[in-house]
């Protein structure tokens, strides 16, 4: 009787035991019992199921390619399976998630679920929707298995990640071959100091390809509003090119704001020489000499390169001082604010308006030349103590001399 | 009559001071050739006084707190007239005067200076050179600089090693967990009145002992002399040897208004207590031997911490220093060839610490 | 060291020994260096101690402590920049009469931000940097707060000081 009863108390261990074993049956994932192993684009790992954004929140294979992962027939197009979602075929399958919000809801109540509609305006979309799989659509970007969140660095799209991923056509001659536009974007913005101030410096809020040409609905911003993309960040400079006569001008000649001097994607610091009558300036590129924008050109590229100047000088004399050792951190410090009003007067002068120039010029030519004034004070001051120190010698080496001589005087005696 | 006999006669009738300065008048130093080594001891008590004289005349416009002590060091080094004369002086006579302490330590070592019954004048010597660089920790925080604010905190942490009582001890120099403003007040306490008071009381002992068994000559002088007493030689303290030391005073003060003129202290830039700690914090060069010796010791030696064998260490070297006369007993044979061994060593590995110190990043 | 045997020397300057007209020439020329010497060196040392015995005319050590405005200097909504050592700071007293002040120097390129009535927030004009009356950095590039300084009114005075540590 004790036997039998043993016998069933095992039997419910044992049934007990395998109840953990036949759950995991239930996740078990048997894609990759042959896709582990498999060759060339077949070829998926569990590394890139574990770092997918998708896996991890509880979806699998067949969330998108359909079919059953737990039985042994998984690809089985009875059981619903799709096999290799072609090209063509991607964004509407994504968006039948991503685009639902309720169901997005339920993940990620913040994450946005306009990207199909977006991309259907894109230049991507639009051409996609006429029939050519050359675009990118969303795996091209996001990546495919192992797909990471926006926010992962390691993502391809994370900000500092997004010029590289575009430039895997865009960059590409022969990919691009078709198509009517140039493959120097990525070198040009690589050259530039929004990819110094991103990639470099980490500043993320540094611009990258798809701040200004979007992300879902990529597209060139055009000649008329590439202005109103540039003032997002650089709203001083707008405002003040807006009460220029360039604006105008600009306009009616049907030159894009920005970009007609600075570029659009090989940004590169401006400097003086920008600005001016001189080789490397733009204003020449329209103005030629005897024509009043040429005038105004050259006497502010004068100013400001005059001021410059003036900076200079003061820091020299300053830096001398200090180097031998006069005090001189104050007159440091306001030099600082005629650097200042140097930067502010090469902004001010996107309004081509010789008056609002000059405010700032007078203000830094000022200050540097009170700051030279202090420089050359501290080094009179430093000429006085050398001379006074020199006199002090003088007078002990009089003292060391006559007690020198004293002594040996009171010691002859004897 | 002179003026000078007139008022020195008046003066006299009213303190009684010939009868108090007569002994002087017989005082003399001993003349051979190592005589020029008995200068270091008056240069360094002139240094003194030079100290506590431009430290007066800081403690008119220096105000102790973090937010005040620097802007009032700034003040003194740009505002006021020759302020950078006396901080620059000050700063520069600290370091010449240590310098010339240990130069003056080391010289009465080797000439043996410190034999009975001198024991209690070397005793009080070397509590009053610890006595000195202590001065030095303490005024350096006093501008409250990145440097001063950082060297202050790694020297004080190396405090904390010391086993037992090192918590205590790091607390009460810091006036609290962590250095800060209060750690300035307190170092301002320590550098114009403790350390002045025990300074004072000590130096006073030290110069009376001095005076009281006149100065010693090396052995193997004394054994010259007695040999051919026609070859001992003296000079005069008053007027002969003190003349002479003013004309190595003089040229002390020209020496530092050349360093001060030519090469002023700077000032740095202002302590932030929460800014990270520049690169290749060094504490002042006459720290620098500990700090090297501590950063080369390896972390664990045996099962001890290294540091805390490098504290230990150093803390049993100070002591074995004050009391090393006591070392040379008649009946210790050694005795004698080890201080001087000792000496050497201590010299030798003090300078090379000091400048691999320097040179080390 | 130089002197001979010197157990018996003259113990003052005016023993004379009488000796030919050029050795008291020499010995005139020594007293004449000697005290010509020490007034001189006793002048050069003496003089700087006594010049800065003198307080200078600038008693403000410029040290934490601002006066940054006069009370009524501002209106509600309003700002002024003043000068804080050696950078520029803002003044911004708000609608409802109380004072704020903070550093003007913006954390992302270092131009001086202002306070803008429309918005009631601190605006940087080189890139549209925000922060809002706290310091705070909340929009655009800036990537650390302004920081915050304290302000109190005493009488008509309006002052402004780094936060004290403990």
């Amino acid at each position: 009787m004790s036997d039998l009863r043993s016998l069933r108390l095992s039997f419910l261990a044992l049934a007990l035991l395998a109840l953990p074993l036949s759950l995991r049956a239930q996740q078990q994932n048997t894609c990759l019992d042959c896709h582990g192993s498999a060759d060339g684009n077949l070829k998926i790992t569990s590394e890139q199921i574990a770092q997918d954004i998708h896996f991890q929140k509880g979806l699998t294979c067949a969330s998108c390619h359909g079919g059953d992962p737990t039985s042994m027939e998984a690809m089985d197009p009875k059981k619903g399976f799709k096999g290799h979602i072609s090209h063509n075929k991607v964004p509407e399958l994504c968006a039948s998630c991503h685009a639902n919000g309720s169901y997005m809801r339920g993940f990620n109540p913040s994450l946005r679920t306009d990207q199909l509609a977006q991309y259907k305006t894109s230049v991507h979309g639009k051409k996609l929707a006429a029939g050519d799989t050359h675009v990118a659509v969303c795996i091209d970007c996001h990546g495919v298995h192992g797909i990471r969140p926006a926010s992962d660095t390691r993502s391809p799209v994370y900000p500092t990640n997004v010029a590289k991923t575009c430039s895997r056509c865009h960059a590409d001659r022969e990919y691009m071959k078709a198509y009517d536009i140039k493959t120097d974007q990525f070198a040009g913005y690589s050259a530039s100091v929004h990819h110094d101030a991103l990639a470099v410096r980490g500043d993320l809020s540094a611009p990258t390809c798809t701040t200004c040409h979007g992300n879902h609905g990529a597209a060139p911003p055009g000649v008329a509003s590439v202005e109103n993309v540039c003032s997002t960040c650089h709203v001083l400079q707008a405002q003040l090119f807006d009460t220029s006569k360039h604006k105008a001008a600009f306009q009616s000649a049907g030159f894009p704001g920005c970009v007609t001097c600075h570029s659009n994607h090989r940004i590169s610091k401006p400097s003086d020489t920008l600005l001016g009558t001189g080789p490397g300036a733009v204003c020449v590129n329209c103005h030629v000499q005897g024509d009043a924008g040429f005038a105004l050109a050259a006497s502010v590229h004068k100013e400001l390169v005059s001021t410059q100047a003036a900076i200079a000088r003061s820091n020299e004399i300053l830096t001398r001082a200090e180097r031998d050792g006069m005090e001189v951190s104050q007159a440091q410090l306001e030099l600082i604010d005629a650097r200042d009003r140097l930067t502010k007067a090469r902004v001010t002068q996107h309004s081509s308006q010789a008056a609002k120039i000059d405010e700032d010029i007078k203000v830094a030519r000022t200050v540097s030349d009170k700051t030279y004034e202090a420089g050359v004070q501290a080094m009179k001051e430093r000429n006085y103590r050398r001379l006074g120190l020199g006199i002090s010698l003088i007078t002990i080496a009089a003292m060391v001399l006559g007690l020198r001589l004293f002594i040996t005087d009171l010691e002859r005696k004897k | 009559m002179s003026a000078f006999a007139v008022i020195r006669d008046w003066l006299d009738e009213r303190f009684g001071w010939a009868e108090l300065i007569a002994p002087l008048e017989h005082k003399t130093v001993p003349l051979h050739r190592l005589s020029y080594w008995y200068f270091l001891g008056g240069i360094t008590l002139f240094l003194f006084v030079l100290q506590v004289c431009t430290g007066i005349l800081l403690l008119l416009y220096y105000r102790p707190s973090a937010n005040e002590a620097y802007e009032s060091v700034q003040y003194i080094s740009t505002k006021v007239q020759f302020g950078w004369l006396i901080r620059s002086i000050h700063s520069w006579s600290a370091n010449l005067m240590i310098l010339t302490a240990f130069a003056h330590m080391f010289s009465v070592l080797f000439l043996r200076s410190y034999r009975k019954p001198r024991e209690l004048t070397w005793v009080t010597g070397a509590v009053l050179l610890f006595l000195s660089m202590g001065f030095g920790f303490s005024g350096y925080l006093l501008p409250w600089n990145t440097l001063a604010f950082f060297a202050t905190k790694v020297g004080t942490d190396v405090a904390g090693q010391v086993p037992f009582i090192g918590h205590f001890i790091v607390v009460f120099l810091r006036g609290g967990e962590e250095v800060t403003g209060a750690t300035l007040t307190r170092f301002f306490g320590f550098h114009v009145a403790v350390l002045p008071g025990i300074t004072t009381l000590l130096l006073a002992i030290h110069v009376l002992l001095v005076q009281r068994f006149g100065i010693s000559v090396p052995p193997s002088v004394e054994k010259q002399w007695i040999a051919d007493p026609s070859a001992r030689s003296e000079m005069k303290f008053f007027p002969n040897f003190m003349l002479r030391e003013m004309m190595a005073w003089y040229i002390a003060l020209g020496v530092l208004g050349v360093l001060a003129a030519m090469s002023p202290w700077g000032i740095g830039a202002k302590a932030e207590p929460f800014a990270s700690a520049p690169a290749g914090i060094k504490p002042e060069w006459y720290f620098l031997f500990m700090f090297q010796t501590l950063k080369l010791l390896p972390s664990k030696i045996w099962f001890i911490d290294g540091e805390l064998l490098g504290v230990l260490g150093f803390g049993l070297a100070g002591a074995v220093w004050v009391f090393l006369p006591f070392l040379e007993q008649p009946r210790w044979q050694w005795a004698r060839v080890f201080i001087i061994g000792l000496g050497v060593f201590a010299l030798a590995y003090m300078g090379s610490m000091t400048v691999y110190g320097f040179i080390a990043k | 060291m130089q002197a001979s045997n010197d157990r018996n020397p003259s113990p003052t300057i005016d023993s004379d020994e009488g000796g030919a007209p050029d050795k008291s020439a020499r010995r005139g020329f020594i007293k004449v260096l000697l005290g010509g010497g020490l007034l001189a060196s006793a002048g050069s040392f003496f003089y700087p101690v006594l010049r800065y015995l003198v307080p200078p005319a600038t008693v403000d050590m410029g040290g934490d402590t601002v006066i940054a405005a006069k009370v009524g200097d501002l209106k509600p909504n309003s700002s002024k920049i003043f000068k804080f050592g050696s950078r520029p700071g803002l003044l911004v007293m708000r609608s409802d009469g109380a004072y704020v002040a903070m550093a003007a120097t913006c954390t992302h390129l270092s131009c001086t931000v202002q306070y803008r009535g429309d918005i009631r927030q601190v605006w940087c004009a080189c890139h549209n940097g925000i922060y809002d009356l706290a310091g705070r950095n909340v929009s655009g590039p800036p990537p650390r707060p302004l920081e915050v300084y304290d302000v109190h009114v005493s009488g008509e005075d309006i002052a402004v000081a780094r936060k004290r540590e403990a």
